[in-house]
């Protein structure tokens, strides 16, 4: 079975997408000296890029919503199918996932970010005279900035970078103020609903972590994985205060379904009406969007510490005056 | 020799019933919420036993565990291990090939590839993937009856098997298409495909009961039939049992049966393999004492693979056909080294 799995993927892989775009001339607005060349400690190791890049190809999803954040957009000439944000990205049929180097050579790229090296496509491109940026889903939010900063270095826009960074770290800061501790609070995050979730360890679960939620499970990953596939009893039984669901656009779950499923409508989360539907992206993707899940969930607690503190007699307007920063270029 | 030969077959079939209870009884007992076992047991009397009201300690969402993921997903595993059980072990005597079960003749290719459709272009329709999948091994198991019929009656069972791995590879090959046009639905197509009963409820266990009941009755009842058949097609037909359609009638049970079990429970490899060999080494081969204990010891097998499946990594879970593969596959080997030594 798994044999003809892989002889699958390398079926796939030769299929060709073929169709090429040149030309649609691109208005780079070249203002500075952005310090050419330049030298990015990627994850693939150190990449030198001669001069600033006019025709970059994006292989991952949070790299196109960087790169569109620090406005290298106008710089991007393609991005691949999952790429869906910002709307005005050049979207094809490339995929990171299986990436095909003849079809992402027709671009003619000078600099392609990819968030795997998936079927060994950066040595493939790098003997294509292509410089490759490798820049792997983040570990921690540091790691974000970092990606940020160092693709502003490699695209020739290292202030909008800096300025993004220092903007996002200030929205999160004050969105954490804001909240109130979220004490005693516990979630349930689920990535499907074969009840697949994160931990603490991984990059969404470290976001939950800034406002003091207490994640379910923590306590079934002892493989450490970060990614432990939970039983129905036990999410159950753990009863979190809340259940987010990134699960709402892959596989069509909602708090309907949620409250559907056999035995989960004894769950506080649902008789409370706390079953949260995210964006599936935002709530995977490591870009800038991250402040927005953020909010997102500062704003799930906000209302919850609203409405178990001691009943007073004006009801708590739900929104909290931190209102939500929803572009994060 | 007669009445030893049933005193034997009694002792198995206690021996069987036996095992399937303490089976069914362990896995409703063990399991990652924390419930004690004595309130368990008083909750189980409490429900199952008629006129008796035992105070069981349980809260109601402890009940709610109990009854609606519990209880309900040892019945599934019950019925799906019974069903992957007696199929393979009719296969085997159908084909009188020691290594056959549905999985061989497209049913695992099929349901995967009809699974993989729902999960890419219906999207979140929840209730659709097994009834896709249904469809799917139903047809890869037609696809493969229809490819393989032979006029020549001693390569029927050869030929049959034949065609059955080529419409399997085939669509094998279009899901993996599929799904690599697809790519966001990999997890979940693979969630389903190392099996699942993670998420199994009483509706699950009403849409395969119909199925799984009919095929299995008629199985049973066809064991002497197999008996025959075993002997060679030639010396059958003599003795006037027409192969050609017992063997149509008894694949297609079989199929029927294991598409519906397929559908819901994912694809749970090995359990048609290696339950209807080990009761072949210790309980004799006749198919009338190898189908009914196939069920007994089928369905505790499937239950135990399926505690151990939700209890190594507890409160996490592994995919229950990587537990049956891990056991499954060195079984194999061994099944076919002593039956090519047999030879």
């Amino acid at each position: 079975m798994f044999k003809r799995v892989l002889a699958g993927a390398v079926l796939a892989t030769l299929t060709l997408i073929g169709c090429a775009d040149n030309g649609s001339g691109d208005k780079a607005a070249v203002t500075r000296e952005g310090g050419f060349p330049v030298t990015i400690a990627a994850a693939n190791g150190d990449v030198e890029i001669e001069s600033e890049p006019e025709r970059i190809v994006s292989l991952s999803p949070t790299a196109t919503e960087m790169l569109f954040a620090i406005d290298a957009g106008p710089q991007v000439v393609a991005v691949d199918d999952e790429s869906d944000y910002p709307a005005d990205a050049p979207v094809t049929d490339l995929s990171g996932f299986e990436p095909n180097v003849e079809a992402i050579a027709a671009y003619e790229p000078d600099l392609v970010v990819v968030a795997s090296d998936a079927g060994d496509v950066i040595a493939s491109l790098e003997q294509t005279g292509t410089a490759v940026l490798e820049m792997p889903t983040a570990e921690k939010l540091e790691d974000t900035y970092e990606q940020i900063d160092q693709l502003g270095d490699a695209t020739g826009h290292p202030e909008e970078a800096a300025e993004l960074t220092d903007h996002m770290r200030a929205k999160i800061e004050a969105i954490v103020d804001a909240t109130p501790p979220a004490e005693g609070l516990t979630f349930y995050h689920e990535l499907d609903p074969q009840l697949f979730s994160v931990t603490s360890t991984t990059f969404i679960g470290q976001i939950y972590g800034l406002l003091g939620l207490e994640n379910i499970a923590d306590a079934a990953d002892p493989a450490g994985t970060g990614y432990p596939q939970l039983s129905g009893e036990f999410v159950i039984d753990a009863d979190p205060s809340f259940i987010f669901l990134a699960d709402t656009q892959c596989c069509g779950q909602n708090a309907e379904t949620v409250a559907g499923r056999a035995g989960w409508d004894q769950m506080q989360a649902v008789t409370n009406g706390r079953v949260v539907e995210l964006d599936d992206d935002i709530a995977s993707r490591w870009g800038p969007r991250i402040v927005d899940f953020l909010q997102v969930v500062s704003d799930e607690v906000t209302a919850a510490a609203g409405s178990s503190a001691p009943q007073s007699s004006v009801p708590e307007a739900g929104t909290p005056e931190e209102e939500a920063p929803e572009e994060g270029r | 020799m007669r009445s030893r030969v049933s005193r034997r077959r009694r002792i198995w079939m206690a021996a069987g019933v036996g095992a399937m209870c303490g089976a069914a009884l362990v896995g409703v007992l063990v399991g990652p919420a924390a419930m004690h076992p004595v309130d368990i047991m008083a909750e189980l009397v409490d429900r199952l036993v008629p006129f008796t009201h035992v105070e069981s300690g349980l809260s109601e969402r402890q009940a709610a565990i109990l009854w609606n993921l519990r209880v309900p997903r040892v019945v599934l595993g019950g019925m799906v291990g019974a069903m992957l059980a007696v199929a393979g072990a009719s296969y085997q005597g159908a084909f009188r090939n020691p290594l056959a079960d549905p999985y061989l003749l497209g049913v695992a290719a099929g349901a995967g590839l009809g699974a993989t459709l729902a999960f890419a272009y219906v999207p979140g329709v929840t209730g659709l993937v097994p009834v896709a999948a249904f469809l799917g091994a139903l047809l890869g198991v037609g696809i493969a009856y229809a490819l393989g019929r032979s006029r020549d009656p001693r390569r029927a069972a050869t030929s049959l098997i034949l065609s059955g791995v080529a419409v399997a590879s085939f669509m094998t090959a279009l899901q993996i298409f599929v799904q690599q046009q697809h790519s966001d639905t990999l997890r979940q197509v693979y969630g389903w495909i190392l099996g699942r009963l993670t998420t199994a409820g009483w509706s699950e266990v009403l849409q395969v009961l119909p199925y799984v009941a009919v095929s299995l009755a008629a199985l049973l009842l066809a064991g002497h039939l197999l008996d025959v058949i075993s002997v060679g097609d030639e010396e059958a037909e003599t003795l006037g049992v027409n192969t050609k359609r017992v063997r149509l009638v008894i694949v297609g049970l079989a199929s029927l049966g294991t598409a519906a079990a397929v559908a819901v429970s994912g694809l749970i490899g090995f359990v048609g393999i290696i339950v209807p060999h080990t009761i072949r080494l210790v309980a004799g081969s006749s198919y009338r004492s190898i189908l009914p204990l196939s069920v007994l010891f089928g369905a505790a097998f499937l239950i135990l693979t399926d505690l151990a499946a939700r209890t190594v990594v507890s409160p996490a879970e592994l995919p229950i056909g990587v537990v049956t593969a891990l056991i499954g596959a060195p079984f194999f080997a061994v099944v076919l080294r002593s039956s090519g030594e047999g030879t």
